[in-house]
């Protein structure tokens, strides 16, 4: 168990869970913050109270959604401090700028119309409800560029020179737009953009499907099953050439990861495998594969030439092959799951399986399958990119606060496990409350409305008292 | 140091100031809920009348700690690794009552765990934000590669917990002053909030005076005697704001008033600071605005990034407490 004691991998596993745990949320409120402005531009469109209550409905499957991912999210902007000081010191003149500029142009932006998406329903026009269903998913949208702006310029760092100073060298900004859109950012942006609509759309279709089931709301269930059908068609689509862009990017400027990625140790045509297996202690790959399928995709020729494993230095090639090999296997098989789906979802709107269940329980199951193929893909572009922080500029191991001793990165280690799965689990009751209770819940005069006559008019009038106020309100039984 | 870098000194103090007036007052409200709500709905008052701020007002900690990261990466790192457990806590602290906010008015059988993480989580950024400020201005312990060198034990001092103690009895005001200015009018909640208000200040008026003696006399050794002078004046401005916002007339006018009161604490914290970001107990190793300055084209861009966007979020915020003005209503429970 030396991995217990060893502060770079602790701060390596701390940074994975977090990651991985925050972007469950961000994707999923990304395209669910997309269904919501759908919603509200039909209702607004309509005027029909079915419609307003199926936006209230989903503005708050959005919300809480969102609360646990701007929750979840403020560890990662102050974690580059606290675990790994030494790639901050080294890489801050670049780094940081996207980050506060992520926090000025998108942040306070989904902050406010978030708000009044939440509680300002009486106090806007209809006209200025639907539009700040537009800003603040406008605003996750654009906060997504920047993080991305971020990540990417670890992964083909650009617009850079490493000078030395009293200190240690550091890397020093030379040319912003160099490094803003570095080679990465733009194919990386529009591949993770479409995956968060695909969730979107699979957690619409879904939430359709629910009700489809229990015969509930039918005339609204099919309604979101048909936006999110829609959307499915249109991301899934998309991604044909998001995806291309990425995979040809990676190719050109990260070779040891696209070696990785198909499992490839001897230079040569890269395969497209199908599925297979990566024996790492033979420098083995067992596969069903297409050979030069990969080089055929990457550059329209099946005889172009990659650098296998084995063409790096041992000390500068990703090392978790297998586990990469695996993660983007699944994520390209799921994205064959999710066609699937949404043209399952297809057939069941003209009619097909009438009165058949499985098609339904399946529809409301599509989400797992792209969630999974998300958090697959980031793991894809985050082993890939060992043993570099920076890719080919910094190591992992070099990165790291050395001021933090390995049995704090511990203690918080466990502290995020359980703060985490406190929240997940009340994010999860919360989810299956609000879908029980469906969009009729939310109709005027419904359950939700009914909330606020549980406090006594009087507390609102200007004589109100304690007093009154505790005898006339059922919860107050601990006033 | 670079014009630039000056620059940027002062822009995270208006960062921070930022910070401090508008995530002060809901951090208060959160540390204060047990104590003034007495009924559900008073409770529910108290969450509605933060809800639809708070979120913005807290983005404000991340532009400052973004842009701190992009300015002065040093300090940046420094600070937020040498401070692990208590950064961690503010984190945690932040998380919880994120999540307790935003999803207690949707489940009430969870009521009582909800209301205890935001109250702790309310309560962990509020007194702790004080203690870091303490640290960096009172000295740290650090090593020639500029990473602390000290225990978690070493950051409880006195003079820090002194001024945790202080920020966190500022935050309480101007709490107590939201609740006194957002209940509805009439309501005895009003009058527990605005009591409260009256007394804390008091409180944090004696606190103030008890720290300002311990900094001036045996904190702050030397320093320039402009620099010094500009304390005094920052110490001056939180006073007379705390005392005007005692006979205040309007709920409205108390509340400005604290405002200016963090505006006078921050520019206490920052004027002894300079030309320090950290100080190191051994001056050598002090982390200095010219030392931790990133490049004239970053801090350049960075300057220019900060010109479009603040101005952006000056209107975010005029849409946002515009559209919430006013004391809470009936209708506004419902959402």
């Amino acid at each position: 168990m030396d991995w217990l004691s060893d502060p770079v991998m602790l701060a390596r596993i701390q940074f994975a869970i977090t990651a991985l745990f925050h972007f469950i949320f961000v994707p999923t409120s990304i395209g669910v913050g997309l269904v919501t402005a759908v919603m509200a531009t039909k209702s607004y469109r309509s005027g029909d109270p079915e419609d307003e209550a199926a936006t209230r409905f989903w503005v708050r499957l959005y919300t809480v959604t969102f609360a646990v991912g701007v929750a979840t999210g403020i560890t990662m902007e102050f974690q580059f401090g606290t675990n790994w000081a030494d790639y901050s010191r080294f890489v801050a003149d670049i780094f940081g700028a996207p980050l506060a500029a992520e926090a000025l142009f998108a942040f306070f932006l989904e902050s406010v119309f978030i708000g009044i998406l939440i509680f300002g329903r009486n106090r806007v026009s209809r006209r200025m409800y639907m539009v700040s269903a537009w800003l603040a998913w406008g605003g996750s949208a654009l906060s997504a560029l920047w993080i991305i702006i971020a990540n990417s310029w670890m992964q083909t760092p650009a617009g850079f020179e490493i000078v030395s100073g009293p200190d240690g060298s550091k890397a020093q900004i030379t040319d912003f737009f160099a490094a803003a859109l570095n080679p990465s950012t733009l194919p990386r942006y529009f591949h993770v953009i479409v995956a968060t609509l695909i969730m979107g759309a699979l957690v619409c279709v879904a939430v359709g499907a629910y009700y489809l089931l229990r015969n509930r709301s039918e005339k609204l269930a099919r309604g979101f099953v048909r936006v999110g059908v829609i959307m499915g068609v249109v991301s899934l689509v998309l991604m044909m050439p998001a995806a291309h862009w990425q995979a040809s990017t990676v190719a050109k400027t990260q070779p040891s990861k696209l070696a990785a990625m198909e499992g490839q140790y001897e230079e040569g045509p890269a395969a497209l495998s199908l599925f297979g297996w990566v024996d790492e202690a033979n420098e083995q790959t067992y596969a069903l594969s297409i050979p030069g399928g990969t080089s055929w995709l990457a550059d329209g020729d099946p005889s172009v030439s990659y650098p296998g494993l084995n063409d790096f230095d041992p000390t500068e090639r990703p090392d978790l092959v297998n586990v990469t090999y695996q993660s983007y296997h699944l994520m390209v098989a799921l994205y064959g799951v999710l066609i699937l789906v949404v043209a399952l979802g297809a057939l069941v709107l003209r009619g097909a399986f009438a009165n058949k269940k499985w098609p339904l329980v399946i529809l409301s199951l599509g989400w797992a399958a792209a969630l999974l193929a998300i958090e697959v893909g980031w793991l894809v572009t985050e082993f890939g990119r060992l043993p570099w922080i920076v890719f080919g500029v910094m190591r992992i191991e070099d990165a790291v606060s050395l001021a933090v001793p390995a049995g704090q990165v511990l203690a918080t280690i466990v502290l995020f496990l359980a703060v985490y799965c406190l929240i997940f689990v009340c994010w999860v009751r919360l989810l299956r409350r609000t879908l029980a209770e469906g969009p009729e819940a939310f109709a005027a005069g419904g359950s939700e409305d009914a909330k606020v006559e549980a406090f006594a008019p009087s507390y609102f009038g200007e004589t109100g008292d304690a007093a009154a106020d505790a005898a006339a309100t059922k919860g107050g039984a601990s006033a | 140091m670079s014009p630039l870098a000056f620059i940027w000194f002062l822009l995270i103090g208006v960062l921070i100031s930022g910070y401090f007036i508008l995530d002060g007052f809901d951090l208060g409200a959160g540390v204060l809920y047990p104590v003034l709500a007495k009924s559900e709905a008073d409770r529910a008052v108290i969450r509605r009348s933060i809800g639809p701020v708070w979120d913005g007002n807290e983005v404000w900690v991340l532009t400052a700690g973004g842009a701190l990261f992009a300015a002065f990466g040093p300090a940046y790192a420094t600070s937020f690794s040498g401070f692990y457990l208590a950064i961690m806590l503010v984190l945690f602290g932040l998380i919880i009552r994120a999540v307790a906010l935003e999803f207690r008015a949707h489940d009430a059988a969870w009521g009582k765990l909800y209301d205890v993480l935001f109250v702790l989580g309310s309560f962990l950024p509020a007194l702790l934000y004080g203690v870091a400020i303490g640290n960096v201005v009172g000295g740290v312990n650090l090593d020639a590669h500029g990473d602390f060198a000290g225990s978690f034990f070493d950051l409880l001092n006195p003079f820090a917990l002194l001024c945790g103690v202080l920020g966190f009895v500022h935050m309480l005001v101007q709490g107590a002053g939201w609740i006194a200015l957002k209940a509805p009018a009439g309501t005895d909640l009003a009058r527990r909030a605005r009591a409260l208000r009256g007394k804390l200040a008091v409180a944090e008026i004696a606190v103030f005076a008890l720290t300002s003696v311990v900094l001036f006399v045996a904190v702050v050794p030397g320093g320039a005697v402009e620099i010094r002078a500009l304390a005094v004046v920052f110490a001056i401005v939180f006073l007379a704001a705390s005392i005007g916002a005692l006979k205040a007339p309007s709920d409205l006018l108390a509340q400005v008033l604290a405002s200016v009161g963090c505006v006078g604490l921050v520019g206490v914290a920052a004027s002894t600071l300079f030309p320090n970001l950290i100080t190191a107990t051994d001056p050598a190793y002090s982390i200095t605005i010219a030392g931790a300055a990133g490049s004239d084209m970053t801090l350049a861009i960075m300057l220019g990034i900060a010109c479009i966007g603040v101005p952006l979020v000056l209107v975010y915020h005029v849409i946002a407490y515009r559209i919430f003005r006013g004391r809470l209503k009936k209708e506004d429970l419902t959402y």
